[in-house]
């Protein structure tokens, strides 16, 4: 479980975040959604303690993120997946190595369990064969995906995905928000998603906020999400014209 | 002003640097990786330098010795207290602030831009003892290898200027070169070798750490960290020969 007690960030004069809280519940696909420089990226960021709140607290389960140490920090990261919404792969290492580098830096596998735990990640993300590429190599999409797979390659109790499909056909896009979907129940972890993506909001999304001008202005499942008249999500789902038509066609039948 | 609040910064900074590996096999890679970098890449513009200073050394003593009394054999006493005391030992430093100090700079700025220090937090990497620890022990051992190297070739250089263009013996040469040795002065020069390396690790470090902004400020960061070592080396070579010297 994740939880957010009243998190204010300001840049300057700048509130990018206005008292923002929410519980995220463990086993379950939570989805932040909303416009572009709504503040998602800047929230995740907090969630996992690469950005000080300016007010407000961060809880995972019963630890106060915002009063540990630094080691503490560190052990409880060890247990954290994330995919930066810019990838964040290092450039300097093929995909194998980015996979495997949680893996050396923090587990005594052998070369063999780690080279079989790489396939495996590689193989949940359909891209075997890419092991020996560099990130410069391989496609944004294809990027992205191998950031996923180092997202998970530890296992993590708790995952933060930044835009998981940006930049994916709806296809993988699909594939890949099953992939999260599965292994967050497999795994009992708690997972944040980021996203404006529609498809992935109907599809996965259990528990949904609404982030708009830094204040949550919505939060439901998914199935609540149709049934629901507020203005602001039903602007945002329903963006547009197109999608709009087939809501009010399918209201009138 | 900026300065103060760096240092203080940077002092802060030390004790995360030093704190323990979480995996002494990442660790050891990478400190084997560096010293590489730092020794064969650097090796040759440290020769090329050293020998070269070396030759000049001699050239100017024996113009200055031109019409005195002190017997022609002190050409080689001079070229060599020359080189183990300041010449080979500074000089190599200042190239290597300049080019290391640099390349470290831009590696750390560019993984602190692109995320990948994130990246590495996330996972749990205690990033500034990762990135840092096994850069300052790579250079800490290989910069004062570099420096003996400096030093041997710069009196190799010496010796081939004063036998070839200098008009001295090979003899007086030799001669001058076995005596007055004091090896406290090798001493010295192993002190400075260590504390150079040290200063123009750290400082290319942080500033590439703490580097915010875009390509613009990472070039000034690569910049200050030339700048500031290279500074930070001259202030020091002085203090250690207040302190060693008096
Ligand atoms: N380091 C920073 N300094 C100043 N302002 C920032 C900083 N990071 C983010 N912001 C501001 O915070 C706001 C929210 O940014 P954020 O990146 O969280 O948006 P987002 O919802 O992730 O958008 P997108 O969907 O485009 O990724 C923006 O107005 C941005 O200008
Ligand atoms: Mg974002």
């Amino acid at each position: 479980m994740i939880r957010a007690e009243n998190i204010v960030k300001s840049f300057g004069t700048q509130e990018v975040l206005k008292d923002i809280s929410f519980t995220f519940e463990k086993s379950k696909t939570n989805l932040i959604i909303g416009k572009s420089g709504a503040g998602k990226t800047v929230l995740l960021k907090i969630l996992v303690g690469l950005l000080q709140p300016t007010k407000g607290s961060v809880w995972f389960d019963d630890i106060n993120l915002n009063k540990i140490d630094k080691n503490q920090l560190r052990e409880l990261r060890m247990k954290i997946g994330m995919l930066f919404q810019g990838n964040a792969l290092f450039d300097s290492m093929t995909v194998e190595e980015n996979i495997r580098f949680p893996m050396d830096m923090f587990t005594t596998k052998t070369a063999k369990e780690k080279q079989q735990q790489v396939d495996y990640c590689l193989e949940r993300v359909s891209l075997q064969g890419s092991n020996k590429k560099y990130p410069s190599e391989i496609s944004g999409g294809m990027q992205k995906r191998v950031g996923i797979a180092r997202a998970i390659v530890l296992n993590p109790k708790y995952l933060f995905c930044d835009e998981p499909n940006s930049g994916l056909d709806p296809k993988t896009a699909i594939t890949i928000d099953e992939l999260i979907s599965t292994i967050t129940k497999d795994n009992e972890m708690t997972t944040i998603i980021n996203t404006h993506d529609m498809n992935s909001v109907m599809e996965i999304g259990e528990k949904i906020c609404l982030l708009h001008q830094g204040k949550l202005a919505w939060e439901g499942t998914k199935d609540e999400v149709l049934e629901s008249e507020d203005e602001l999500l039903l602007d945002f789902i329903f963006a547009s014209p197109f999608l709009q038509r087939l809501r009010s066609k399918a209201l009138s039948q | 002003m900026r300065l103060i609040s760096d240092f203080g910064k940077f002092v802060g900074w030390l004790p995360e640097i030093f704190s323990r590996p979480e995996n002494l096999t990442m660790y050891y890679k990478e400190t084997i990786r560096q010293m590489y970098d730092i020794g064969i890449g650097s090796l040759s513009i440290v020769m090329i330098i050293s020998g070269f200073i070396g030759a000049v050394t001699a050239i100017q003593f024996s113009y200055q010795l031109e019409g005195t009394m002190i017997p022609p054999y002190y050409i080689g006493y001079i070229v060599r207290d020359m080189m183990i005391i300041e010449m080979a030992v500074t000089l190599t430093s200042i190239v290597l602030a300049g080019k290391i100090g640099s390349t470290m700079a831009a590696e750390i700025g560019g993984m602190r831009q692109k995320e990948h220090i994130d990246a590495m937090e996330i996972m749990g990497v205690n990033t500034s003892a990762y990135l840092v620890m096994p850069k300052l022990i790579a250079s800490v051992v290989i910069i004062p290898v570099l420096v003996t190297i400096a030093c041997i070739v710069g009196i190799g250089g010496g010796y081939l200027a004063a036998v070839t263009i200098a008009g001295f013996t090979s003899s007086e040469f030799t001669r001058g070169l076995r005596s007055f040795f004091i090896p406290y002065n090798v001493v010295i020069m192993y002190v400075k070798a260590v504390t150079f390396a040290f200063i123009i690790t750290s400082v290319a470090c942080f500033q590439g750490y703490f580097v915010t902004g875009g390509s613009v400020e990472l070039g000034q960061a690569s910049t200050r960290a030339v700048v500031f070592g290279s500074i930070l080396i001259l202030i020091a070579d002085l203090i250690i020969a207040l302190i060693l010297m008096s």
